[in-house]
């Protein structure tokens, strides 16, 4: 198309990062809710705030893994909830937490890299591939190993329960393991070459793969990192609340991850965005959902608001982002 | 144990298997398989499951999964994704039942209200997907999101009326109730409506345009389509798929629950893409969409009645999709590879030693240089004159590789013109007696030329062979032909199996793939007269015009087919294991025939003809520019009789002139020499020929020594010229 050939005539010259607009507009966002919505700028509410949002936060920084190497991972959120529950099972049955913790996200890694081998050796769409997958450990999981819904961790692992605290000075842990884990994958991402590796194959996958980037391996390793962090977001609900639900799996979380993940600018054709996007993306969304709490709307209609915003926010994608639809592929 | 050999090589079930994976039926094959096998399954484990009650009732349901999984295939097929017919579905359930139970409204009302709703969704998915250029995938998360908020919310605020209205509509009941001849109302609807999308997308304008564009945008583009409207049709016609199937929800269930199309997206999905339809937009029929649904319903309604632990059915569910998926996938992928290695399947050809061709061994092959020192004709002003042939005015008709067949003026030949193009590649060329030139074209058929230039269809099919699955009705690699004194047009079909640029591999599988046909210009009608021959190349009729002589060039053999008198239809070999392979035939002024050898045979590729599976193997596992293949680089012409002994041969050694020799045609006392890879086309002065001999007076004139005295006295023409000889 004539118009996509030059984008930034368009923009006059100078483009601001995605990831600084959204934040600007969640700065502008604050401001006015601070100014309007009485108890918004309390601290103990700011501190509710990124609570809340930080799991969220997690996970978007293990999907923004794959979404940059031009996949997508619907799964995630089950796998989560498979791997925890499990996790929370053995513990419960008197395993030490260390080894109930390792063995659950051995759980959840060996997922991911069984989804990546489906999608870059058996060659079946990512869509597809973790929309199947999804039924397929939801379904085994609770015939074999949890047979309810709900799992509770049995009182008496305090040191399980730290994860979901606060430290000394009030700051919550879920935070702390945010910003550490945001770090880490900003160094992983930007300073190893397996992070470059990673842009590379979601710039352009042949390319990639021909010069000498074996993409499959890589594949198995986007998806097992995005399963990772899953169950590090798994592990930090299961201490917050003693407990996980296994019918997250089948909520609309998943939809609030990529939400948070492509608000940022991690664009879903692979290649572009970085740790900052997805932490300007967690701070809008939360902001958004902290205020449609405190203003006590009900369920749908957040997620009717929540649902505007994300479309608001994807033609605006489309638009700074414009990408070429006679080249693009399924599941952009 | 060479007869069973033989056999078994001749009939292989590597050619079944490579001609069934031919076929594009086999594209869908694992998806079909699947669907028979879970029905199998549940008829055998469920007792009473194909009662006709229970039947009737997996018809009941089965259509409005069934129409999501149609809107979902056609938004996939248009090369995007429209996650949000779920949502639709659930919300259109809603809508017909508020129109009709809360409000009052009449039934068609209703219906178009609901219809009204998924067009209007649709329009929204469409307008920001096509003209707002965002990604369907994102576009349609985010609109199912929002739909099914306010379908909840709704559901909950109208759920006192919803339970106590009631509609007062038989029509409303006959929908959700009724028969048709013993099919529920909405399977019949379904039947008709998956008829008329599956016309849509096949013959209809606007919807080929969305096939096109979910094949390939740009090109759709480039070919004018209006890729955008297209678009947006797609998704206005999947919006109102879906709420058609809610409607018929409605009709049936009455009910709105808050689980109404909970995940239905994900079944619509995962049938669209079992069903063997491609993410990539562009494959796939509305029928592979409905034997998806079906696999997925079977399977989730079969699970559910065998009592299966529900979370045992979804993980069931979750791996039969990727099982199938990935095998699907690669069967797709490697398809046209296993085709590759086993379409090629030779076949038992045993052969005895020829007459030796030494220069000094005294036989009639004996090598000579007869043909070394031969005239070029249009030396590097032709390419590939597989056949040449002269007029009664002398001058020069040949073949040319771009399809065209050129003239070369007489009396010199040195002026060369284009006298008329047919397209294909031209083989063998023959006149009638109107002297139109009748040319044989590889993938194409018989054309002919007038003496105007004008071009005209004389047959392009036969009839087709009804126990074979390749379709062989068209004409392959017609390659030769001649007329009959009743003008019945005899032509080789050499194989059927291959392309011309392939014709070499017929002669690795030595089979008769090949078939004499007969044209009646009379009735305009092809038939095949003689079919499984091994490669029939040149065609000649005998000079007595009883009898069709032809060559199978993989067998080294001449034959003789009666054409009339009391042997009519008896076929017999008349030259046997000759030291070449022969190509065109063509009538000698003496009376006998001219042959020409376009290779020569070897002891080792005779070793290897009585050896399939080392042919086989060399297919195979080397490449091309290795195989052993016939010896093409010599040139040799022989001639014969009517009683199948040879008379002469005349040779070229080194091929330095005259390779690979198909064609030679004797005129006025000179032999022209072609070759289906030369650059020039050879004269060769015959000092002991008739001067006066040409073919058409052979044929036609008042050379003629014809054999049907009968018949040609009421041909006309011809029967005074025989009269006056």
């Amino acid at each position: 198309m004539s118009d996509t050939a030059v984008p930034s005539a368009r923009a006059g010259g100078y483009r601001p990062n995605q990831a600084v607009i959204v934040l600007g507009l969640t700065a502008t966002l604050f401001v006015l809710l601070g100014a309007s919505l009485p108890g918004f700028l309390a601290l103990g509410n700011l501190f509710t705030l990124i609570r809340g949002v930080s799991i969220l936060g997690i996970l978007g920084l293990g999907m923004a893994v794959v979404v940059i190497g031009r996949g997508i991972d619907l799964s995630q959120i089950a796998t989560l909830a498979v791997s925890a529950a499990i996790a929370v099972t053995l513990v419960n049955s008197g395993m030490p937490v260390s080894v109930g913790l390792a063995i659950g996200l051995v759980i959840a890694v060996v997922i991911g890299i069984a989804n990546g081998f489906l999608i870059s050796v058996i060659e079946i769409p990512a869509l597809f591939t973790t929309l199947a997958s999804t039924l397929f450990i939801l379904g085994v999981t609770r015939a074999f190993v949890v047979p309810h819904y709900q799992v509770f961790l049995e009182p008496g692992h305090e040191t399980f329960l730290t994860l979901g605290g606060a430290l000394d000075n009030g700051l919550p842990m879920p935070v702390v393991a945010f910003v550490l884990a945001a770090v880490a994958l900003h160094l992983f991402l930007s300073r190893t070459v397996l992070g470059r590796f990673i842009y590379a194959h979601g710039d352009n996958a042949q390319a990639a793969r021909l010069s000498g980037i074996a993409t499959r391996p890589l594949t198995m390793l986007e998806y097992g990192i995005c399963s990772a962090f899953g169950y590090l977001g798994g592990a930090i609900m299961v201490a917050s609340t003693s407990l996980i639900h296994l019918q997250i799996a089948e909520s609309t979380m998943i939809f609030d991850v990529i939400l948070v993940v492509v608000l940022g600018g991690v664009s879903l054709v692979g290649g572009r965005g970085n740790v900052l996007s997805v932490v300007a993306g967690t701070l809008l969304i939360g902001v958004l959902l902290n205020a449609m709490t405190i203003l006590n709307l009900d369920l749908q209609t957040q997620d009717m608001i929540k649902g505007t915003v994300l479309l608001v926010a994807i033609m605006a994608d489309s638009y700074f982002h414009p990408r070429d639809e006679e080249t693009a592929k399924q599941g952009d | 144990m060479k007869p069973l050999l033989r056999l078994w090589y001749r009939h292989s079930p590597q050619l079944f298997i490579s001609e069934l994976l031919e076929k594009r039926w086999m594209e869908p094959i694992v998806p079909f398989i699947l669907m028979c096998v879970v029905f199998l399954i549940f008829i055998v484990s469920i007792p009473g499951y194909t009662s006709l009650i229970q039947l009737q009732q997996l018809m009941r349901s089965f259509p409005e999964q069934a129409f999501v999984a149609m809107a979902m295939a056609l938004s996939i097929l248009s090369g995007g994704i429209d996650l949000s017919v779920a949502a639709v579905f659930a919300m259109a359930n809603f809508i017909a039942l508020y129109l009709l139970q809360v409000l009052g409204l009449p039934f068609p009302v209703a219906v178009l209200g609901t219809l009204l709703w998924g067009a209007c969704i649709g329009a929204v998915n469409g307008g920001l997907i096509a003209y707002g250029k965002t990604r369907p995938f994102l576009t349609t998360i985010v609109v199912l999101i929002i739909v099914r908020a306010a379908y909840n919310k709704l559901t909950a605020a109208f759920a006192l009326e919803l339970a106590s209205g009631y509609a007062d509509s038989p029509v409303w009941d006959f929908v959700g109730v009724g028969l048709i001849w013993g099919i529920p109302v909405n399977m019949a609807c379904l039947v008709v409506i998956g008829i008329v999308a599956h016309l849509y997308l096949t013959r209809i304008r606007s919807g080929v345009h969305i096939m096109a564009v979910g094949s390939s945008r740009k090109a759709a583009r480039h070919a004018g389509i209006n890729v955008k409207r297209s678009l947006f049709t797609t998704y206005v016609l999947a919006g109102m798929l879906a709420s058609f199937a809610g409607l018929l929800y409605a009709a049936r269930l009455n009910s709105a629950g808050t689980d109404t199309g909970v995940g239905w997206e994900i079944n619509a999905l995962a049938a669209a893409v079992v069903g063997g339809i491609s993410l990539d937009g562009g494959r796939g029929t509305i029928s592979r969409a409905l034997m998806g649904a079906a696999i997925i319903f079977l399977l989730i309604n079969g699970l559910v009645q065998l009592g299966t632990h529900g979370s045992l059915t979804t993980a069931t569910i979750g791996f039969i999709l990727l099982a199938a998926v990935g095998f699907n996938i690669k069967f797709v992928k490697n398809k046209g590879k296993i085709l590759q290695k086993i379409y090629v399947s030779p076949s038992y050809v045993e052969f005895t030693p020829p007459a030796s061709i030494a220069r000094d061994s005294g036989s009639v092959f004996a090598e000579n240089d007869r043909l070394k020192d031969v005239e070029a004709v249009a030396l590097d002003r032709i390419e590939g004159p597989e056949d040449v042939i002269l007029d009664q005015d002398d001058h020069l008709y040949t073949v040319n590789r771009n399809g065209s067949i050129i003239r070369f003026l007489a009396p010199d030949y040195q002026e060369r013109e284009e006298f008329a193009r047919i397209g294909g590649r031209p083989l063998g060329l023959a006149l009638d007696r109107d002297k139109n030139i009748l040319a044989c074209v590889a993938g194409m058929g018989v054309y002919g030329v007038r003496p105007d230039r004008t071009v005209f269809k004389v047959a392009e099919q036969t009839n087709r062979t009804w126990n074979r699955l390749k379709d062989d009705s068209r004409l392959w690699l017609a390659d030769d032909l001649d007329v009959a004194p009743d003008g019945k047009i005899y032509f080789s079909d050499a194989t059927t199996r291959y392309d011309l640029s392939d014709w070499a591999l017929d002669g690795f599988e030595g089979r008769g793939n090949g078939r004499l046909v007969c044209h009646d210009p009379a009735t305009g009608k092809s038939r095949t007269i003689l079919k499984n021959l091994a490669f029939p190349n040149g065609v000649c009729i005998s000079h007595d015009g009883m009898a069709v002589l032809w060559a199978s060039t993989w067998l080294c053999r001449i034959y003789r087919y009666w054409i009339a008198g009391e042997r009519t239809g008896e076929l017999e070999i008349l030259v046997d294991n000759l030291p070449g392979y022969p190509d065109n035939i063509n009538r000698a002024s003496d009376g006998n025939y001219w042959l020409a050898f376009v290779g020569l045979r070897a002891p080792v590729y005779d070793l290897a003809m009585a050896d399939p599976a080392f042919r086989s193997r060399m297919v195979k596992q080397i490449p091309p520019d290795e195989w052993l293949c016939p010896g093409l680089n010599y040139g040799c012409v022989i001639k014969f009789d009517d009683a199948g002994s040879v008379l002469e041969s005349l040779w070229d050694p080194g091929a330095e002139s005259h390779p690979t020799i198909t064609s030679m045609r004797e005129h006025k006392g000179y032999l022209y020499i072609g070759g289906l890879e030369n650059n020039r086309i050879g004269r060769l002065k015959l000092p002991a020929a008739d001067k006066e001999w040409t073919g058409w007076e052979s044929y036609w004139g008042k050379k003629r020594r014809d054999g049907r005295k009968d018949q040609t006295a009421a041909a006309g023409e011809g029967g005074t010229h025989v009269a006056r000889s």
